[in-house]
Parts: C-alpha cells; structure tokens; sequence
C-alpha cells in the first residue's frame, strides 16, 4: 500500500519530468529532465524491489545510479565540445 | 517499536512523493533553465532522499540497509555535480540568464569574444536569448 503510493507519485513525477523533456525549448533543458528521469528511475526500481519482495533489484538501482551520472557527464560534453574526448582549452582551463 | 518503525516510514516516503512532484511542477513550470535546476534539486535530494530513507525504515538493518545507503550517497553526490557541470555548460554555450543580479559576468560572450558582457545597475531584464 504505501510502496504503491510512492509508485504512483514517482510515475507521475516522471510523466511530468518527460513533458519538459519533449517540451524543453533548449538541449540543456532536455538534459536536466534527463538526468532526473533516471534519478527517479533509480527510486521507482528501489521501490518495485520492495514492492515485490525481492530486495535484490536494489543491485539493479545502483548500478543504474552511476550509469545515469556517467550518460549526463557524456551527453554534457558532447553537446558542449562535439567530441568526447575534447578536453576544454580555453582561457580558465576548464573542461565543462 | 515496529509500529513506530511503520509510521516513521510512511511519513518520508508520502513526504518524498509530495516534494517529487512539488519539484516537477516547478520544473514545468518555472521561466528559464537555470530557474528549473531548483526543481529538479529538489526531486534529486529531498524527493529521492526521503523516498529511499523510508525504505530503509521498512528494511531494519540489513544488507539491504547497506545497498540503500550505497544509493544513498551516491545519488547525493552525483547530482549536484551532474547539475554543476550543465550550467556552467549552458552559460559557456551563450543561454542567458533571464534575471541577472550586478556584476554577472559571461565567461565567454558568444558575440563579442573580448568584451565579456557586464550587468552593473540593479537587477534587471535582459533581452532573451534568440537561441
């Protein structure tokens, strides 16, 4: 009863979270919905874990939290630089 | 104490559902990008935070517990580096503010390479970005 509930609040902060995806009028918009559709993906595999009673999905969340970090990171520089292995050059120094 | 245990876990998880969607509305709602990383802070910390903490409450202490905590900090780490690095990304790549408060300055003006752009009297608009 109260995984379901946090299901659903989950599901429809996602659903809101891909409105402003598709809506974003900028790339960088597109991203940070990005970025927080996987974090609530992380939550909602935690949840159907316990929801289902199968507490191993958890190795699934974690997994999927750094992979979500490592795409953000990737699809950041890419839209920044055109190139993955670009590693900034400009006047500070500074890569992204 | 289970039922404590019950109560304490059901309070952060129905808190953390209603400050995930508190920060998607904010996210769909606020005017310019960087205005929109405040909502989408507050889904990755508050939200998912309090969802995965009650969780924990309903795992007692476990490996379980260890695998969410793992989550924990890693997600309470990410994030607010995920966020830093894409709007230092949007301000290099000329998205511009709508509101800018004194002595903003562009790190690299996209039109005018040499003369960064300077906001000095007051809080003002500027004109939005034909991007």
């Amino acid at each position: 009863m109260m995984f379901a509930a946090a299901a659903i609040g989950i599901l429809m902060t996602m659903t809101l979270a891909l409105i402003r995806a598709l809506k974003g009028p900028s790339v960088y918009d597109r991203i940070l919905a990005l970025n927080t559709f996987g974090t609530l993906t992380v939550a909602l595999i935690a949840v159907h874990g316990f929801m289902a009673g199968r507490p191993e999905f958890l190795d699934l969340a974690l997994v999927y939290a750094l992979i979500n970090f490592i795409g953000t990171i990737a699809v950041t520089k890419f839209v920044t630089f055109s190139d993955m292995g670009h590693g900034g050059g400009r006047e500070d120094g500074g890569d992204i | 104490m289970e039922q404590i245990f019950d109560i304490l876990s059901w309070a952060a998880i129905l808190s953390g559902s209603a400050l995930c969607l508190i920060g998607a509305w904010g996210m769909i709602r606020l005017p310019d990008m960087y205005s929109r990383m405040h909502g989408a802070g507050i889904i990755d910390t508050l939200g998912v935070g309090l969802i995965l903490i009650g969780l924990i409450f309903q795992a007692g202490l476990t490996l379980v517990t260890a695998k969410l905590v793992l989550i924990l900090v890693f997600i309470f780490f990410t994030s607010p580096t995920a966020t830093h690095a894409l709007a230092r990304a949007a301000l290099n790549g000329g998205l511009e503010p709508k509101v800018m408060n004194d002595g903003i300055r562009l790190p690299i003006d996209p039109q005018n390479k040499e003369t960064p752009v300077t906001k000095t009297s007051g809080t003002k608009e500027v004109e939005p970005s034909k991007t």
